[in-house]
């Protein structure tokens, strides 16, 4: 604004006059739904996420500050002193460090992928607003994923600059683990949603998946010890579990793990397909649900 | 603006709406009336671009809605039977999140979800969660809501079933308001009075098929009578005593808890029930309603 008396006054007026609020033409709205659909529902599922910021913030820095303190400080002075050079040469904070990243990563895609799938067809139906709007069943799937991608990049950022901040992520390229824990948690997760949403009746199946999956995935996968120490007969935990993939990929970056070319892309494959499975799954039945 | 030819639904055998037609001019306000089970939200559902038709034909605003569902959506408002509010979100952010959706822009949507709370009278919630809503608050943010986009079609579910006297008054009122102001409404309801007070016309629908179509005054003229005498004898004697009322008024109905006798003159009937030695217990003369239309339509009543 400007205090110079010689301006003209009418900008003033024309501010102060009543104005119709209009919307754009119903094509308009249809246009753009198409195109930009998807997003307009992540950002939904990101502003009810954004009310609950300061849980979300204090459990990201919290757990990764937890972990590392009690297994890669103190776990992990006992272990250094005791066997030296068992971990390919590192400490044994540095081997766990990409194995607790992506583990983080995908506990949390699993919370996310579970009950706000149910809360969306059944408790507080929130899917059902959207799916009167412009919005196709395959974008509020979309939206849905878009946004807990972005918590999970956002989370994952964090536990990695709070594993930084420990000196557990020696390698230049350690940064790469956040993207690649990502896809973890996504390889999970997909499959997930696709199961959370076809389920008609909460009768404690999450608690199931929590008690027989996650946490055998988290404990199995090469997570504290190589895999290899396994007896055999447990090893395929490790092999069909989005966990190990991004663990040894997550080595590689953080610390220079040995890890052969050709079975990183096995891993990074490995990721993908699942990733990919589960959210043409997941497309299928959002449809078939939300479409009845 | 509306047109459904045959439209037809089958879950499996369960034929939830069977061949159903009907058009719904421009500024039109049409009920679909009937009890629970009808098949009214799943045409409605239909309408509202969400549900696949077995068979038949739909058209909205020219469009058919499984070929064109976001074009469609695009015109209408919609409010569900059951409310679907995020309750992590404030009541305003609820606006400004459902516009988004149709591509609209904060520019608009903040003034716009203003604008709108203050016609829902929640401008002193807007802060507030949806959590700690009334019932009726929560039906009238789901129809602020619906109607951020300018809708010219509002597509209404059972607006007000489940809410107190007053809060359904203050919701007709807002309605009744929409209606002035040129917005096609299509509600289903199975309240008479609901029917009565905002449709123009309406078909009454059961078992997925229409019984009959018109204006609520029409409906009662052509189905019922002028009045009903309504008589309670007692539990035991009601049924028993229709024998001895034939012949009075031009219809008789027997229910298990009262007898109607639908008559031109309800005063008339009654002294004549009088001059007959019947005394009964309680007797009630009132104007013939839709829910008299109904019952003689399907020999049910509409609220069981």
């Amino acid at each position: 604004m400007t205090d110079d008396p010689g301006a003209p006054s009418a900008p003033l007026q024309e501010a102060t006059q009543p104005y119709r609020l209009s919307a754009h033409r119903p094509e308009v709205s249809a246009r753009r739904a198409r195109r930009f659909g998807s997003w307009y529902y992540a950002e939904h599922v990101l502003r009810s996420m954004n009310s609950y910021r300061w849980t979300l913030l204090a459990s990201s820095v919290g757990t990764p500050v937890m972990y590392l303190f009690a297994m890669g400080v103190g776990l992990a002075t006992l272990v250094d002193q005791n066997s030296a050079g068992a971990f390919g040469g590192v400490s044994y904070l540095a081997f766990i460090a990409p194995a607790l990243l992506a583990s983080a990563t995908i506990m949390t895609a699993a919370t996310e992928f579970t009950y706000p799938v149910m809360d969306g067809f059944k408790w507080r139906r929130v899917y059902y607003g959207p799916h009167a709007s412009p919005l196709s069943t395959d974008q509020i799937a979309h939206g849905h994923i878009l946004a807990v991608t972005v918590r999970l990049t956002a989370a994952t950022l964090i536990y990695f600059l709070i594993v930084a901040a420990f000196g557990a992520s020696p390698s230049a390229t350690g940064v790469v683990a956040v993207p690649v824990a990502v896809l973890s948690g996504l390889a999970f997760g997909l499959p997930l949603m696709a199961y959370s949403a076809g389920i008609e009746e909460d009768r404690g199946q999450f608690a199931l998946v929590m008690r027989f999956i996650v946490t055998p995935l988290f404990l199995f996968s090469g997570t504290f010890f190589p895999l290899d120490t396994l007896p055999v007969f447990l090893r395929w935990i490790g092999w069909v579990s989005p966990l190990w993939h991004g663990t040894e990929l997550g080595r590689a970056l953080t610390y220079g793990y040995h890890l052969p070319p050709g079975l990183a892309v096995v891993h990074v494959l490995f990721l993908v397909v699942l990733a990919v499975v589960g959210l043409r799954r997941a497309r299928i039945v959002y449809a078939r649900r939300l479409g009845r | 603006m509306i047109s459904a030819r045959q439209l037809s639904k089958h879950y499996g055998d369960f034929r939830a709406v069977d061949g159903i037609s009907f058009e719904v001019p421009a500024g039109e306000s049409f009920g679909l009336l009937g009890p629970n089970g009808a098949g009214k939200s799943t045409t409605m559902r239909m309408i509202g671009g969400v549900s696949q038709r077995t068979s038949g034909e739909l058209t909205i605003m020219g469009l058919d809605p499984e070929q064109h569902g976001p074009e469609v959506r695009a015109h209408l408002g919609v409010v569900p039977q059951q409310d679907n509010l995020d309750e992590e979100l404030r009541v305003r952010d609820n606006l400004l999140v459902y516009g988004r959706y149709f591509g609209l822009p904060m520019s608009y949507l903040k003034p716009k979800a203003d604008e709108l709370l203050e016609f829902a009278q929640l401008t002193d919630k807007a802060a507030a969660k949806v959590d700690a809503l009334s019932g009726g608050m929560k039906r009238r943010l789901t129809i602020a809501r619906s109607l951020i986009n300018e809708p010219k079609i509002l597509l209404l579910d059972e607006p007000t079933t489940g809410l107190d006297p007053q809060a359904r008054h203050i919701l007709w009122d807002r309605l009744f308001r929409l209606k002035e102001s040129g917005v096609t409404l299509i509600l289903t309801t199975h309240y008479m009075d609901e029917a009565e007070q905002l449709c123009d016309r309406l078909v009454v629908v059961d078992k997925g098929r229409i019984m009959a179509e018109g204006s609520p005054a029409q409906l009662i003229r052509e189905h019922s009578t002028r009045e009903v005498l309504e008589l309670r004898f007692g539990s035991e004697r009601n049924t028993t005593v229709a024998a001895e009322l034939q012949g009075i008024g031009e219809r008789l109905e027997p229910l298990p808890d009262r007898v109607l006798i639908y008559a031109h003159d309800g005063e008339a009937a009654l002294e004549q029930v009088n001059s007959r030695g019947l005394r009964p217990l309680t007797s009630l003369v009132r104007r013939s309603s839709l829910e008299d239309v109904f019952l003689r339509l399907t020999g049910r009543s509409l609220v069981d």
